[in-house]
């Protein structure tokens, strides 16, 4: 083996992408080459963890030296001056308060690293990297010194709970499918990760992609399945790639396929692609969509567990689960569950996103509160507004006001105030988002994504929508409420599956919350936000404009008249309230009424 | 013998040789898979670019299902196309971040720019207008995704740049950025 004196990691996630990462690993390659270092410094390429904003950047190990905005220009003397002369630039490194600095070093003081240990550390290509990290350890002891009911035992012990969404139990799920008849079993891993907004499981895919094989081949042995499947979204080409080359090098060291390790225990794995379909994120559409078929769901029982692909026992369980098992197999059933409260164990990745000032992925010990997410490790509002609500458990969970601030986030708090875990994300919104319009956002969605097999979900929704859509364009009308509350306890209650029975949530719960702006729709027939365009009104200010006729080149329907440095006019009948000219303004001349 | 294989249109992918040695490639390679539908769909959406009616009635031939399965599977998941689309697709995500942070505007702007209708393509077949689902990229909302590449952050008053670096690259022949 080579020895290296450096490695040089380069962010690859679409972000960094975005802004020439590969010009930047190309160009590094060229300019070691070039100065002759190439036999001295790895380049390597990593999936960072949360906001990539200040990309292109990299981090030169075993320094732990982390420099961003890069440019292609700027490597010669980058390269000549850190790796030559031995002296770090100044100039190109990270700030020191920025999270994402600190994302590759020491975790935040709240933050506890369990399925995300090693992505950003580690080449996810190179499955040394993951054996170096104490990798396939937890799958030698299983199949050296446990038994399979002892596997399931110490999951069980764990307290560990599905981190799909329902949080059952997995440890009884295991049991279930393993002493159900039947054979072949099978092993599907819930890699669709389809709630917007929600990007936990593609970091821990792309970054860490051995610990999720991992677990599966041990929860493999445990209910005895010989054959799994990872069902990975179409969205995410990257992450299928990188699990491809994982479970190939698996494959090679004798991790996978015949007679594993000499145990003779045998397990084979590959990965299946979706295509564009958010109901395939549930488990029984999953199934009927790897059978090579429409993903729709059908009703359960029978479960998976009993009758599941190609109608044989099937585990399924999300990324996020499956990473967790080598820990716990590894450390003990005990460590696992002295993190997080009474009846939700270990830690919990959430991908925090919208109005706040630091967004990125990060895992916490569940029972951590609201504020503590939102205020110490996200850092508060943008630009010093108020909060307004935080949305989690995706487009099935609900939008929660700020009294529920100091609630402990665990499976059962969240259910009790009318939202859910979910698979993680968390969306922050701000004053300025209207809440009638977030419900009816999250219906269109839901109504798009409707497999359309059971009425309630396929009408319920829809008629939802027609109303929601109703009152933001300034035609809500009396007893519209009411006919709303009906609508969503019918649909949840005979809905076939979670999509329908949980697609009301977001409208019942910002009822709840936010009657008052529903009301200020339907009755005064005002967006209390401005934001719902059938309320608002564009108008530019006659001593703020300059005349600078920005507003007008941008305006999509031209109806900003006025010649230059001369003060601007909408025309209220041409004017579609997209709001850009408000975003384009260099003067804040724009006003909304 | 379906009906529809004995007299495929002249500007069908089954008609041109070498996207017929790909489509023949695809279904050798995977006639043996479980679940052998949405394996050789998924892999002719993304080598062809679209599915045509001839294409999927092949498809249910070789594979030895009914063409309403095929043609039931194709039309369910939003990623199966029937028809060919621009050689540059701008997806606009329709994330819930995205959507807070301002998609809606942009659509607009991009709709006003190219004269065309979401889920329309350009009359000279380069440009195709299409929203998506989160491509996790949230913390760089609003995001558009063209063919592979992401453009984070975008402002609706520079979004015609970004247009026009893609009418560009292809009017100087050159796909690669
Ligand atoms: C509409 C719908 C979408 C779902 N999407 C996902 C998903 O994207 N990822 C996931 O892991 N589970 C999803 N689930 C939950 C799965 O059905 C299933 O409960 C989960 O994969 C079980 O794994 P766990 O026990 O490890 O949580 C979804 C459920 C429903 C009803
Ligand atoms: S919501 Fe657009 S990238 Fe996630």
């Amino acid at each position: 083996m080579k020895f290296y004196r450096s490695h040089v990691l380069v962010c690859v996630d679409p972000e960094c992408l975005a802004k020439g990462a590969h010009d930047i690993l190309d160009g590094l390659q060229d300019e070691l080459v070039y100065q002759g270092l190439i036999d001295e410094v790895q380049v390597l390429e990593t999936s960072r963890i949360g906001g990539c904003a200040n990309g292109p950047e990299i981090v030169v190990y075993p320094e732990g030296v982390h420099y961003v905005g890069l440019s292609v220009d700027q490597l010669p003397f980058l390269v000549e001056e850190h790796f030559l002369k031995g002296r770090v630039v100044e100039s190109l490194l990270a700030k020191e308060v920025k999270r994402a600095d600190e994302e590759l070093g020491p975790p935040k003081p709240k933050e506890v690293r369990v399925v995300l240990r090693n992505c950003g550390k580690i080449d996810p290509e190179n499955i040394e990297d993951y054996i170096a990290e104490d990798g396939y350890q937890a799958l030698g002891k299983v199949l050296s010194e446990m038994t399979p009911e002892q596997v399931i035992e110490e999951v069980l012990a764990s307290g560990l709970r599905g981190r799909g969404g329902a949080g059952f139990p997995t440890g009884r799920k295991w049991q279930f499918c393993r002493s159900a008849p039947g054979s072949p079993k099978y092993i599907i891993c819930n890699a669709d990760e389809g709630d917007p907004g929600a990007f936990m499981n593609r970091r821990v895919l792309e970054g860490d992609p051995h610990s999720v094989i991992e677990g599966m081949i041990i929860a493999a042995y445990a209910i005895g399945a010989s054959r799994g499947y990872i069902y990975c979204r179409a969205e995410y080409p990257v992450a299928v790639r990188t699990l491809n080359i994982a479970i190939k090098q698996a494959r090679n060291l004798g991790l996978l396929g015949d007679d594993i390790l000499g145990s003779g225990f045998s397990f084979d794995l590959e990965v299946r692609m979706g295509a564009g379909a958010f109901v395939c994120g549930e488990e029984t559409a999953l199934m009927a969509s790897i059978e090579g078929k429409r993903g729709e769901p059908r009703p359960r029982p029978p479960f998976p567990a009993v009758k599941g692909l190609w109608g044989k026992p099937t585990n399924i369980n999300n990324v996020e689960t499956y990473a967790n098992v080598p820990q716990i197999i590894l450390k003990g059933a005990q460590w696992f569950a002295s993190m997080g409260t009474e009846k939700s164990k270990g830690t919990k990745t959430f991908a925090i996103a919208g109005d706040v000032n630091n967004t990125g992925l990060i895992e916490v010990p569940l029972g951590i509160t609201l504020r503590e997410v939102i205020f110490d490790i996200g850092e508060g509002i943008k630009g010093g507004k108020k909060f307004k609500a935080v949305q989690t458990g995706g487009p099935m969970g609900g939008c929660l006001p700020e009294q529920y601030l100091d609630m402990p986030v665990d499976y059962e708090s969240l259910t009790a105030a009318g939202s859910i875990m979910g698979s993680g994300g968390m969306i922050v919104m701000d004053e300025d988002t209207c809440m009638v319009d977030i419900a009816r956002f999250f219906m269109e969605f839901t109504q798009d994504e409707s497999c359309g097999k059971c009425t309630p979900c396929r009408v319920g929704t829809r008629r939802i929508l027609e109303i929601l859509e109703r009152i933001c364009d300034g035609h809500g009308k009396d007893g519209d409420i009411e006919t709303l509350e009906m609508l969503c306890q019918q649909i949840k209650a005979t809905s076939l599956c979670g999509l329908g029975q949980g697609a009301p949530n977001p409208v019942e719960s910002t009822l709840k919350h936010f009657r008052h702006e529903y009301e200020a729709h339907i009755y005064e027939k005002r967006c209390p936000a401005k934001v719902c365009r059938g309320l608002i009104h564009y108008r530019i200010s006659d001593n703020v404009c300059t005349g600078c006729m920005v507003c007008a080149r941008n305006c999509p329907v031209e109806a900003i008249s006025g010649e230059r440095r001369q003060v601007h006019y909408i025309d209220p009948d041409i004017c579609i309230r997209c709001g850009i000219c408000q975003q384009v303004c260099n003067f804040n001349a724009v006003e909304v009424y | 013998m379906l009906k529809i294989l004995e007299k495929i249109p002249d500007t069908d992918p089954l008609a041109a040789p070498e996207q017929r040695a790909i489509i023949d490639d695809i279904l050798e390679r995977n006639k043996d898979v479980p679940g052998a539908t949405m394996v050789v769909l998924s892999e002719l959406q993304s080598r062809i670019g679209h599915i045509s009616p001839a294409m999927q009635a092949y498809v249910a031939q070789k594979l030895r299902v009914p063409l309403s399965e095929v043609n039931g599977v194709v039309s369910f998941y939003s990623f199966f196309t029937t028809q060919p689309k621009g050689r540059y697709i701008f997806k606009f995500c329709l994330g819930t971040a995205c959507y807070v942070r301002g998609t809606p505007q942009l659509i607009d702007k991009a709709q006003q720019v190219l004269g065309i209708k979401l889920g329309e393509t350009t009359p000279d077949g380069q440009i195709t207008l299409e929203t998506c689902r989160c491509v996790g990229a949230c913390s760089q909302a609003p995001v558009a995704m063209v063919n592979e590449d992401i453009h984070g952050r975008i402002r609706p008053n520079k979004l015609p740049q970004i247009i026009r670096r893609y009418q560009l690259k292809q009017k100087n022949g050159k796909d690669e950025a």
